[in-house]
């Protein structure tokens, strides 16, 4: 009986870790969206809002060592657990590189941009993505979900050089542009560093489903 | 070697079994066990209940020869010696290769006497000294000395479980053994009484081959160098005791030690 309900358990423990990604999924969105119209507002709720996500990643990171210890699980499930505290960590970077974009939509309040976004909310809506299927992969236990992630980063790398360039340019062009250029860099930055930060997950994936360690993001 | 998954030992084996099938009149409770026991390690063999752990345990000692409707295929090797060819001494088997239980048995005389009742019998020691260094050192060895050592004339029964198990031990190394075989020892016995028991065959694993049966998962993994995982009379995996329980590579390892295999795994 106990098994049962410890399995019980770990099912919801990965449930609520899935939960935790749609959050965090939520922030990256906000933020960027705060940026496109450099609502400083929307920014400063964002900001605010980064303390929950930080209490809800402790909270399920006690869950993890209470399953630890109350259950002493092993092989797959021990795993599992293993691979759920690196997801937590992961988590809480990426929703703070969200905030960290946040940020740049704060201090660009009100400031019309040197150029429409249309490869950084790109960059964006990837990443979301890809949150979204690692933890699908998680939840299910499937390595090979986790796998096919690695072609999203590349798309992601790609854009980021892209974005990268093209601020360059603008900002020879015209050196007014570099306070606002060299902040959307940092944003593309934070953004490429998230895509990093999903393929850990599908990395922390490929260990609790097949025990295996590899590099994904070489 | 059979088609369970298997990692080499780190140590040469001292016990080979090879195609290994027993059957209890038309069961077959073993079938066709490949398993080489690593000199001076400990080998945890685990399994649900019947899976043929503790019947495999007693093959290496003979202790099936006088149990009816038993019969055996296969080889089982110590030392490069077939256990089962009809030349080899029963008796001096038993000695190299020892046996402790699940339940501790006190012999029903003193501390002292259940130590030195093997050696005696063994004709193993000359003179009284020489047996009370014997029985000391094998006290000793069994990590229960200082707690018996002012009451060596004391009977064993008024030990307590896990101090009498611990006796079992001192017993069993008196006679010189190679091989230690303990089948479930600390099944009976209280957390503190198993911890002794288990700093007591760490210790021991330095000079003595070791196998252990239990049912106890997570003592396997605590002091075992290497497990085998059993089901149905078939070595499904073994291996170094970190990879079976952290990455077994047998599904059916996976399903038992996550609780999932059939409702059977114990914890």
């Amino acid at each position: 009986m106990t098994r049962v309900s410890f399995h019980d358990e770990l099912r919801q423990l990965q449930e609520a870790i899935a939960a935790l990604a749609v959050s965090v999924r939520e922030v990256i969105f906000r933020a960027v969206q705060a940026l496109e119209h450099t609502d400083g507002e929307a920014g400063e709720r964002i900001v605010a809002g980064d303390d929950v996500i930080d209490r809800r990643v402790a909270e399920l990171e006690e869950e993890c060592y209470k399953l630890l210890v109350l259950h002493q699980p092993m092989a797959g499930d021990l795993r599992t657990i293993g691979a759920a505290l690196h997801i937590l960590i992961d988590l809480e970077r990426m929703a703070d590189h969200g905030v960290d974009i946040a940020r740049t939509a704060v201090r660009l309040r009100g400031e019309k941009l040197i150029k429409p976004l249309i490869d950084i909310p790109r960059m964006a809506a990837l990443c979301q993505e890809m949150i979204s299927r690692a933890l699908d992969a998680y939840v299910q236990g499937d390595a090979v979900k986790a796998e096919a992630l690695v072609a999203l980063d590349d798309v992601v790398d790609k854009l980021y050089s892209q974005v990268f360039r093209e601020l360059l340019l603008i900002m020879m062009q015209d050196p007014h542009t570099i306070n606002q250029g060299t902040q959307l860099l940092f944003v593309a930055s934070h953004l490429e560093r998230i895509a990093d930060h999903t393929t850990n997950l599908a990395e922390a994936v490929l260990y609790a489903v097949r025990g295996e360690r590899r590099e994904l993001n070489d | 070697m059979s088609s369970a998954v298997q990692e080499p030992a780190d140590a040469p084996a001292v016990i080979r079994s090879r195609g290994f099938h027993l059957y209890y009149g038309a069961v077959g409770a073993l079938k066709g066990i490949d398993l080489d026991v690593p000199a001076r390690r400990i080998l945890a063999i685990v399994g649900p209940s019947g899976c043929g752990k503790s019947t495999f345990l007693r093959a290496l000692n003979r202790m099936h020869d006088r149990v009816p409707n038993v019969r055996m295929e296969g080889t089982i090797t110590f030392d490069g010696q077939d256990i089962y060819s009809p030349t080899v001494d029963v008796v001096d088997l038993r000695r190299r290769v020892g046996m402790v239980f699940q339940k501790p048995v006190a012999f029903p005389m003193n501390v002292y006497d259940n130590v030195a009742y093997g050696p005696r019998l063994h004709g193993l020691m000359r003179g009284r000294a020489q047996l009370d260094a014997l029985v000391e050192q094998s006290l000793r060895q069994g990590g229960v000395w200082d707690e018996v050592k002012d009451g060596l004339r004391r009977p064993a029964a008024s030990l307590s479980g896990g101090q009498l198990q611990r006796l079992a031990i001192a017993r069993a190394l008196a006679v010189s053994p190679e091989v230690i075989l303990l089948d479930e020892p600390t099944s009976a016995i209280d957390p503190i009484g198993t911890a002794r028991i288990e700093e007591t065959l760490q210790r021991l694993a330095g000079d003595y081959t070791i196998v252990l049966v239990t049912h106890n998962l997570q003592q396997a993994a605590r002091i075992s160098d290497r497990t085998a995982f059993f089901l149905n009379g078939e070595l499904v995996e073994e291996g170094p005791t970190e990879t079976l329980f952290h990455r077994p590579r047998d599904p059916r390892t996976d399903e038992y030690l996550t609780g999932r295999y059939g409702g059977g795994g114990s914890r």
